[in-house]
């Protein structure tokens, strides 16, 4: 009786989930996809930005003079400690609007700033805190005799970095590194907050429009899971990579 | 510091008419009130192979580290092929070398071979020897290659040309840092307790490559506590104590009748 009630719902509520997330209007699947691609656009540069901001902010912190070790210090502190929303809503709202006073100083006229470089330009700036300690801890493991081998054999400063550092530094890096790319896919939902049409701001129009709330809401948690899976191989091909002169725990001795 | 005339206070027993390589007059470093050096002076010209002794603590690594401004000396004069280091002292007292493309120039000129091997962990072999002569050098890279591959070669690794260091024993790595700093076409090779690190039973491979240097009548300056070794190979010994030069000269007066107290001392301790 209860096998016939289910069998018999079940190819109803499949249609019509299905037509909910069906890629052509009015299903809302399109919308959908095209959030998860705002939310991968804006996690690739904040990623990218914060690991620009973490070498330079490592390598301050690590050989800079008193003044500039004492702000990088405080910039990773204040923003390591502040809860991202906050900053966000914070360096958003405060961040654009700094930009068009300055503007208006200057006697241009103010400029709607583009949700994608802001959203970019705030996660990365959070990201860059991060990236900077995880970064700071990598080039410390570096065994100091490697640097001091390069010096001794008259590696510039620029090649020292690029040669020798930054690939020395990298299986050190790459465990809190691969975290941190999964923190920024999952933090430009915080991104919703502002308005910008991410993937989780896209599912709470389509889910408010259909009332299928459940629906949506699982159909965004897939796609986060399959970015974090999708993510989850090329973490593993980098660090293979990367850890290629490192032997593996159960070969030292 | 005086820049003035500059006389060679040690003479070295052979190679008389040769070029100088390494010229240190008056040297002394500091760290902070710790004064390791005390005025050394040490000249090596081509085809020497100087070996500088001494207990723990008497400066010989420092003295060493400072030819090639790894550290950096209070005072004293430096030549290296006849060029002088310029230092200046920057706002902590402290000196470091006033021109950094001179340094680089300089020690890209000196093989240096350390304690710890310090190969570069994210490189092959081949690539650790040829990461110097492609990228700070400007050879082509087919060119230093085929040298790289004779030269691991020569010191024994030619099959481990494509293995990481990690995978390789302690007497292993050393000879392939020995080949790395060969690759460069040094003027001199700085060894820095190349065999202090190693299990005894690999000490005899080490020591076989740098003998076979020596004995090609390559210029070298050697940190050691392989005091038959010295021996065998050195052309001229200086024993350092406390931050001086307490005794030197050729290794068969030095060790066969030695005039200082502290250097029977230590002889006997040592051997």
């Amino acid at each position: 009786m209860e096998a016939k009630l289910i069998g018999a719902i079940i190819p109803a509520a499949a249609s019509g989930i299905f037509d909910l997330l069906a890629l052509e209007p009015p299903g809302w699947g399109g919308n959908l996809l095209r959030g998860l691609l705002s939310s991968v656009q804006i996690a690739l540069g904040a990623y990218g930005l914060g690991l620009l901001i973490g070498i330079g902010g490592a390598y301050g912190r690590l050989y800079g003079g008193p003044v500039v070790r004492d702000l990088l210090g405080l910039y990773t502190t204040v923003v390591r400690a502040v809860p991202e929303l906050v900053l966000i809503l914070m360096l958003y709202f405060a961040g654009t609007d700094l930009v068009n006073r300055i503007l208006i100083a200057f006697g241009h006229q103010p400029v709607d700033i583009n949700g994608l470089v802001a959203g970019i330009g705030v996660l990365g700036i959070v990201q860059g805190a991060y990236s900077t300690e995880v970064l700071r801890g990598a080039i410390l493991s570096i065994p100091q005799g490697q640097i001091e081998a390069a010096r001794a054999y008259g590696m510039p400063p620029g090649l020292l970095l690029r040669r020798i550092t930054l690939p020395a530094m990298l299986p050190f890096a790459i465990p809190g590194l691969a975290n941190l790319w999964l923190i920024a896919t999952k933090d430009t939902a915080l991104l919703a907050i502002v308005g910008f049409n991410e993937l989780t701001q896209t599912t709470r129009l389509a889910a408010g429009a259909t009332k299928a709330y459940f629906t949506f809401f699982l159909a965004a948690g897939a796609l986060y899971l399959a970015l974090t899976l999708f993510s989850n191989v090329i973490i593993a091909r980098v660090e293979r990579w990367a850890r290629c002169g490192t032997p593996k725990l159960s070969e030292t001795r | 510091m005086s820049h003035g005339e500059t006389v060679s206070l040690s003479q070295p027993s052979s190679a008389q008419g040769a070029a100088e390589a390494i010229h240190v007059e008056n040297l002394h470093k500091k760290f902070g009130e710790l004064h390791v050096l005390k005025g050394v002076s040490l000249s090596a010209r081509d085809g020497d192979v100087i070996a500088i002794i001494g207990g723990s603590g008497s400066g010989k690594s420092t003295l060493l580290r400072c030819i090639n401004c790894l550290e950096n000396p209070t005072s004293g004069i430096i030549r290296v092929n006849g060029e002088e280091i310029r230092l200046k002292a920057d706002s902590h007292g402290n000196t470091q070398p006033a021109d950094r493309r001179q340094i680089e120039r300089i020690r890209s000129r000196l093989g240096m071979v350390f304690q710890s091997f310090n190969l570069w962990s994210h490189m092959t072999l081949l690539e650790n020897v040829i990461e110097v002569p492609v990228h700070v050098l400007g050879v082509k890279k087919e060119q230093a290659v085929a040298e790289a591959e004779k030269l691991l070669a020569r010191v024994g690794l030619a099959e481990k040309r494509d293995v990481y260091p990690a995978f390789l024993s302690g007497g292993q790595q050393q000879r392939a840092a020995i080949a790395r700093a060969l690759a460069i076409q040094p003027r001199v090779m700085l060894f820095d307790e190349p065999t202090s690190a190693l299990d005894p039973e690999l000490v005899g491979e080490v020591l076989k490559v740098i003998g076979d240097l020596a004995r090609e009548g390559r210029t070298m300056v050697l940190v050691t506590h392989e005091m038959k070794f010295a021996r065998e190979v050195a052309t001229h010994i200086v024993y350092l104590y406390n931050g001086v030069v307490e005794e030197e000269g050729p290794p068969a007066a030095l060790f066969g009748s030695p005039k200082s107290d502290r250097l029977k001392q230590f002889l006997r301790n040592v051997g």
